[in-house]
């Protein structure tokens, strides 16, 4: 780890809202997207000369497609609900850290040149004009959000700060300023077919290396199968899972999981990548397109089930949007959505995330635990945003904060909780997600985990807590960067189906 | 005078009428592409309702971010209301039983509104971070609002105004007729302060009121497994 260029926040018993310091995160700029970057996506690449235009035009554009845009620009009355419940405004007290004046940066806009106010008395109501500083700051500050809805929770009118942040990042690819990490990826994801970038010879490679490993520790002839047609279930996981650690140990789970049940399965190199980073950028054409390739993975394999794998955006994505992108789901009546659903088993629900599919076994009794091979783990889990907030597991309200700790508690012998208000919807993120996890944000990165580290400590101190569980390779990833910086061991960080692998009797 | 006023009330009506009218259409035809209710979330239509309900009269939501401006936020909202349904008598010929009884409530749930509105004026200048966040419209909103308050409980608490010909002259707008206001220069003030919050509803914050309805994170259903959601916009894209 190199030496931080910043102060790292001390960790405290609560975490305290902060006395505002202007400015002081106005420094920390994402690095911009270069020509090829922005090409691909069909975005220039620098400033064009009518970019004020481009720029007005797609916000009302926006305004006119999104409901919650706007209604979100009208609604707010600044009563100051959501001031302090930002994790990137309580680790680095910049008060366009706060959901509210996050939002003012576009509000002010919007009330310039779309409201009568605004047009007629803009010193009055806070409006003002779009310059390019302004766009720097859009730039600044919507890179400074993680899109984790703790906000929204808050918010008396519900407003999102995700929804403005995700416009704003839209605006300004229109107008040429794109950030190089998520438009990068989502070129990736879309000529290979993950975010990592990993070809299809690559991703076998691993997979049999996995495979001969798991056999070497086993003794279990343990596969992880791929492109295999007429499996029953597709597994759309996030690619981390195939080589970064601790992810691939929750894949080893997964496979695990599917081998004692003995049901057909397999990954697709084609979908070989659960996350969708199109959402992180509000251009639902994109995020459409790279939904789609789970939708053409499913009619080419002949699957029956799609199940997804840990990754938090991506099971939002999967949950709330894929029945509207991709036609996987029910109660589509068009023919786009009925060609997949006469294919898919009607019997379970589409998609389902990995954690209701072990979960259904674990209650059926189909399989069994050693618990005792997690006794050296004191676990914890920490809810990720886009689960928490923007989705659900199970057929009740809440089921994506009791099915994982379910599984958690039949798997092992130590479960703490962390405190109530930083755990289930009002979780704290863990600071890297939205397209945040990227070493050029590293300050806000670690900053912004300090809520979480604060309430990690706690449990740490008080019940000799040695493992975070959560179900969210970005989770994954920045925890284990940023775990260190907090004067934890990075290996503290690992997945639930990490916990079931481990545990699992394959039979 | 009389006419003068009587003339922005017609004036005011009609710019909170149809500009509100103008506002929830825009609302309502703006497509919400995506199902993002703010999770977790009722599972049902009637769950919604519910979960609007303890929204709009509860502040529910607001309860769970900060106890002070909940409880001044809603001192103010429900005295308002109070007052409100009072203000009913001013414009039906004869007030039904309801009325009647909510007469004395009304009247002392001006005190509520005020002080709540006080507490969440002192907030924008003792709490930093809202302080950072006020704009000078902010400020101007809760000195109508104050005003208003104000006014209206001096007409009641301290110089009686004639509300038999005020009653008179509002029974007489509603009939396009012109009667003479009582000449009292409070209820006066006290009338184009309504006027000029009527005026600007449209227009400004207030659009929170029919903005929550139309919140999609709270009144959307979480049923995306089990419904395509697709806006007309986005369901062209099916057909290439």
């Amino acid at each position: 780890m190199a030496a931080p260029k910043f102060d790292v926040p001390e960790l405290t018993h609560e975490t305290a809202v902060p006395k505002i310091n202007p400015g002081s995160m106005g420094h920390l700029k994402s690095i911009v997207g270069t020509e090829p970057v922005q090409k691909f996506m069909g975005y220039p690449w620098q400033l064009p000369e009518d970019w004020k235009d481009k720029a007005l035009g797609r916000m009302g554009d926006l305004l006119g497609k999104y409901r919650s845009l706007r209604v979100f620009m009208d609604a707010c009355v600044h009563c100051g609900a959501c001031t302090d419940k930002c994790h990137y405004f309580l680790g680095t007290a910049d008060p366009n850290n706060m959901p509210v004046a996050r939002q003012e940066l576009m509000r002010k806009v919007y009330r310039r040149y779309f409201t009568l106010p605004g047009k007629v008395a803009p010193w009055l109501v806070g409006a003002e004009d779009l310059t390019e500083d302004t766009l720097w700051q859009w730039y600044n500050y919507y890179h400074q959000c993680s899109e984790c809805r703790r906000c929204s929770v808050f918010c008396p009118y519900g407003i999102d700060t995700a929804e403005v942040t995700m416009a704003g990042r839209e605006i300004l690819n229109t107008v040429g300023i794109g950030q190089k990490y998520s438009n990068e990826i989502l070129g990736k994801v879309q000529k290979i077919g993950n975010n990592l970038g990993l070809p299809g010879p690559a991703l076998e490679d691993t997979l049999s290396g996995l495979e001969e490993d798991l056999l070497d520790d086993t003794g279990v002839a343990v596969k992880f199968p791929i492109d295999v047609q007429g499996a029953e279930v597709l597994l759309v996981t996030p690619s981390a899972d195939f080589f970064s650690e601790p992810h691939v140990e929750s894949l080893i789970g997964y496979a695990k999981v599917f081998h004692a049940l003995g049901i057909s399965w397999t990954l697709s190199s084609h979908a070989s990548e659960a996350g969708n980073f199109g959402l992180f950028n509000g251009n639902y054409e994109t995020m459409r397109k790279v939904a789609m390739r789970i939708r053409d993975a499913a009619l080419d394999l002949g699957v029956k089930r799609i199940v997804v794998g840990e990754c938090g955006h991506a099971w939002r994505v999967a949950y709330a949007f894929w029945n509207t992108l991709n036609g996987v789901g029910y109660g589509g009546h068009d023919k786009f959505s009925q060609m997949l659903q006469k294919q898919l088993d009607n019997r379970y629900p589409q998609p389902a995330h990995i954690c209701e599919f072990t979960w259904d076994h674990i209650q059926n009794g189909a399989l069994k635990f050693d618990k005792e091979a997690n006794d050296h783990r004191i676990i914890t889990y920490h809810d990720s945003c886009n689960v928490a907030r923007g989705s659900r597991m199970g057929n009740m309200s809440g089921g994506q904060f009791i099915i994982p700790r379910n599984i958690i508690r039949a798997v092992a012998n130590n479960f703490h909780d962390m405190a109530q208000e930083t755990v289930f919807e009002t979780t704290f993120c863990c600071g890297g997600g939205g397209g945040m996890l990227t070493d050029d944000l590293m300050e806000a990165r670690v900053k912004g985990a300090l809520p979480r580290m604060n309430a990690l400590n706690n449990v740490v101190q008080e019940q000799q807590v040695n493992f975070m569980a959560t179900i969210c390779a970005i989770c994954k990833a920045q925890f284990t960067k940023v775990l260190p910086y907090y004067g934890f061991d990075m290996s503290m960080v690992g997945g639930v189906h990490q916990l079931v692998g481990t545990a699992i009797k394959l039979g | 005078m009389s006419v003068i006023i009587a003339a922005l009330f017609y004036f005011a009506t009609l710019v909170l009428v149809a500009g509100l009218a103008w506002r929830i259409y825009e609302y309502s035809r703006t497509p919400a592409p995506l199902n993002i209710p703010t999770t977790p979330a009722p599972m049902t239509r009637s769950g919604v309702v519910i979960r609007m309900t303890r929204e709009v009269v509860f502040f529910e939501s607001l309860f769970k971010s900060n106890k002070w401006i909940w409880i001044f936020g809603w001192i103010f909202h429900m005295g308002m209301a109070l007052v409100l349904v009072r203000h009913v008598r001013y414009f039906v010929e004869e007030p039904g039983f309801i009325l009647t009884f909510i007469q004395p409530f009304g009247k002392y749930a001006s005190f509520a509104m005020v002080v709540g509105l006080l507490g969440l004026w002192a907030r924008r200048f003792v709490v930093d971070r809202v302080r950072y966040i006020s704009t000078p419209s902010d400020h101007l909103m809760l000195a109508l609002l104050v005003g208003i308050g104000v006014t209206g409980m001096a007409t009641t608490f301290a110089v009686h105004t004639d509300v038999v010909a005020l009653k008179s002259f509002f029974m007489g707008l509603m009939a396009f007729e012109v009667k003479s206001l009582p000449a009292d220069p409070l209820i006066r003030i006290h009338l184009l302060l309504v006027a000029l919050l009527m005026i600007i509803f449209p227009f400004s914050k207030l659009l929170h009121a029919p903005g929550i309805f139309f919140s999609p994170t709270r009144n959307q259903v979480d049923n995306p497994r089990e419904r395509r959601h697709l806006a007309p916009w986005a369901a062209a894209l099916d057909q290439d």
